[in-house]
């Protein structure tokens, strides 16, 4: 489902050049749950960034599902982020004036679906997250891990190809972490392809694959034992 | 015209979030809509004012007067309008309906136990009431044996009657006008005041009594107003009757005109050329006042674009395109514009309803519509053309930095 070839990312810093990406090689299938290690400045925020198509690679080839998106335009681009990726970031990333229900609706708005459907998939996404309860309320009015979960209602609502989770847990106590990471384990479960970008070992371990990049490079791709889920 | 809706709700729902902001922001639209209304409202309630004052005399009256220019009067040789073209007018242009003649008699003013007065005395038939839609409070009219008998009456107006402290209803009274007695059979209804001057001010008398009265000395200083009896054929009349003029003045071809007929809302097709004319020059301060309106949105878009920074980048990795962006934050610079120009609108009318109430004798206010909406478009207008660097840069925010910032 994904595909890299060669890809290189390079970024001009004042009048230096740096390189974030040099030559990335990598494929990852559906409904592989795959975990993105590495320390901060490896690259691996680019290679997210790239994943996620919210930038396009300087070299090379990223083909998702079949479309090749390194040479898309910002439009393209925005309509691939809409239809195949479900953001989950690290600070939720919720918008503050607008209600819960109203934030999972608001990727469909952008494909064009009528208020009452959108309204109708938003509350299905939000009960899938166990929140079908806080429809109307503000974001600040939720926990932290109330907030996560909103979040992941909002990338589940467009049925997208990828979940790709950066740092997801990083704001949150020990055991939300692992209430939230459990959700992650049921989604991959019902067939859901999910990346989760972390720097916490214990998240990793949730993942069955491991990709650990240094320096602009993916210099491990191992495969975890399958965890039984209790 | 689906993305526009939901570019729409999302304006509204930013709008909504900081009232207070948003109010300050449209201000300097508010009070430029707002100080154009209110002085549109004002000239246009008086110019609507004297307008309804002409309007009882319409179209379809016209007048026939002698044209002078200023060689005649420095030679005091005065082209006039002569008996003859008064019969003229009676008897030789098909299409006219009634002509009254009239006079103005020069006297050495009028007087009544010892009270004096300067009206203006006008020598007419009884056609008169017809062609200029005046007619009598008490009393009657002159009619055509007065003027057959040449009996000595006068209708008067109601300032006459105040000046020369008759009883209210002054029918029955004899007054002198220059050394001859008159008997009041009539006084007219009020006309008002038009630009400060009194239009009741004057006594009506038969036409060939005023001509007896200014004796064989002086020519009498005539002009006629006559009816036309279809309104659609106002001008093939108009045309008729400068053919039967000029014939019955013995002008030869080539020669011109020393008369001119004149429909009498030629006054208020002038007063609108004003009233136009003061219209876009407001229209010009008004313009300037919501370019510095539009420039204060223009600033604070800048600023809510730069504070909601991430906000930008969420919905750019939502899948939201530079259009999206561009559309919702176009559409709400144009919406607070809009905002104000309207509450503008409500307040500026407000204001001027209240200044015209305050000014003793000054007519009401009027808001015609075409101001209301020029002045409401127009402040939309203003928004989203300051809206636009705003929306663009909000639009071209790379999504990657707008996520990343604090």
């Amino acid at each position: 489902m994904i595909s890299l070839t060669n890809i290189v990312k390079r970024y001009m810093m004042g009048e230096e050049e740096i390189m974030a990406l040099a030559g990335v090689d990598l494929s990852i299938a559906r409904n592989e749950y795959v975990a993105l290690i590495g320390p901060s400045g490896s690259g691996k925020s680019t290679l997210m960034n790239l994943l996620g198509c919210l930038d396009t690679p300087s070299e090379g080839k990223y083909i998702l599902n079949g479309r090749d998106t390194s040479t898309m335009n910002d439009n393209e681009l925005a309509k691939v982020r809409n239809q195949e990726i479900g953001f989950i970031f690290q600070s939720f990333h919720l918008l503050p004036r607008m209600s819960v229900l109203q934030n999972v609706m608001q990727p469909l708005v952008y494909r064009g679906i009528p208020a009452a459907e959108r309204a109708t998939l938003a509350a299905q996404a939000l009960n899938k997250v166990g929140l079908g309860d806080r429809m109307a309320h503000r974001p600040n009015q939720l926990s932290g891990g109330q907030r996560q979960r909103v979040a992941i209602a909002r990338a589940l609502v467009g049925n997208p190809s990828i979940l790709l989770a950066d740092e997801p847990t990083g704001n949150l106590d020990s055991k939300t972490s692992a209430e939230i990471m459990a959700l992650f384990d049921e989604l991959h479960q019902q067939g859901q392809t999910v990346i989760v970008v972390t720097h916490e070992p214990n998240i990793a371990a949730h993942c069955h694959r491991t990709l650990r990049v240094s320096d602009g490079k993916i210099v491990e791709d191992s495969v975890n034992k399958p965890r039984v889920v209790q | 015209m689906y993305a526009f809706l939901e570019a729409f709700r999302a304006a509204m729902t930013s709008l909504m979030a900081n009232r207070m902001r948003s109010f300050l922001t449209t201000l300097g639209i508010l009070i430029g809509t707002g100080s154009v209304i209110a002085v549109v409202s004002l000239v246009q309630g008086f110019s609507e004012s004297i307008k309804g004052q002409f309007a009882d005399i319409g179209g379809s009256t016209m007048t026939l007067q002698a044209e002078n220019n200023n060689e005649n009067f420095r030679t005091g040789k005065l082209n006039n309008i002569h008996f003859a073209d008064i019969d003229a007018l009676r008897y030789r242009v098909p299409g006219i309906g009634v002509v009254a003649p009239i006079m103005q008699v020069q006297t050495a003013g009028a007087s009544y136990k010892g009270r004096t007065a300067s009206p203006q005395i006008i020598a007419t038939t009884t056609e008169f009431q017809a062609v200029r839609a005046r007619y009598p409070e008490f009393g009657r009219f002159i009619v055509e044996s007065d003027d057959k008998g040449r009996r000595r009456v006068a209708v008067i107006g109601a300032q006459l009657r105040d000046d020369l402290k008759m009883t209210e209803n002054p029918v029955g009274e004899f007054f002198r006008i220059g050394g001859e007695w008159f008997k009041v059979v009539g006084m007219m209804e009020k006309q008002g005041e038009l630009l400060g001057f009194s239009q009741d001010n004057y006594a009506v008398i038969p036409f060939d009594v005023g001509r007896a009265l200014m004796g064989n000395n002086n020519e009498p200083f005539i002009s006629a107003s006559f009816t036309v009896q279809k309104m659609e054929e106002a001008e093939q009349v108009r045309e008729r009757v400068k053919r039967a003029i000029r014939q019955s003045r013995g002008l030869k071809p080539g020669q011109e005109n020393d008369f001119k007929v004149e429909a009498a809302d030629t006054f208020i097709k002038q007063f609108e050329e004003i009233t136009a004319t003061a219209t876009a020059v407001l229209g010009g301060i008004v313009g300037i006042s919501l370019l510095v309106g539009g420039i204060g949105i223009m600033n604070i878009m800048l600023v809510s674009v730069t504070e909601r920074t991430r906000e930008i980048g969420i919905l750019k990795a939502l899948g939201a395109t530079r259009r999206d962006i561009l559309i919702q934050f176009l559409l709400e610079a144009g919406l607070l514009a809009l905002l104000g120009g309207i509450i503008g609108i409500i307040l500026g009318y407000l204001v001027g309803m209240g200044i015209a109430s305050m000014i003793p004798g000054f007519p009401p206010a009027q808001a015609p519509l075409w101001v209301v909406i020029a002045a409401a478009g127009f402040s939309a207008l203003v928004g989203v053309i300051f809206g636009i660097m705003p929306a663009s840069k909000a639009a071209s925010l790379d999504p990657i930095e707008a996520l990343r910032y604090e």
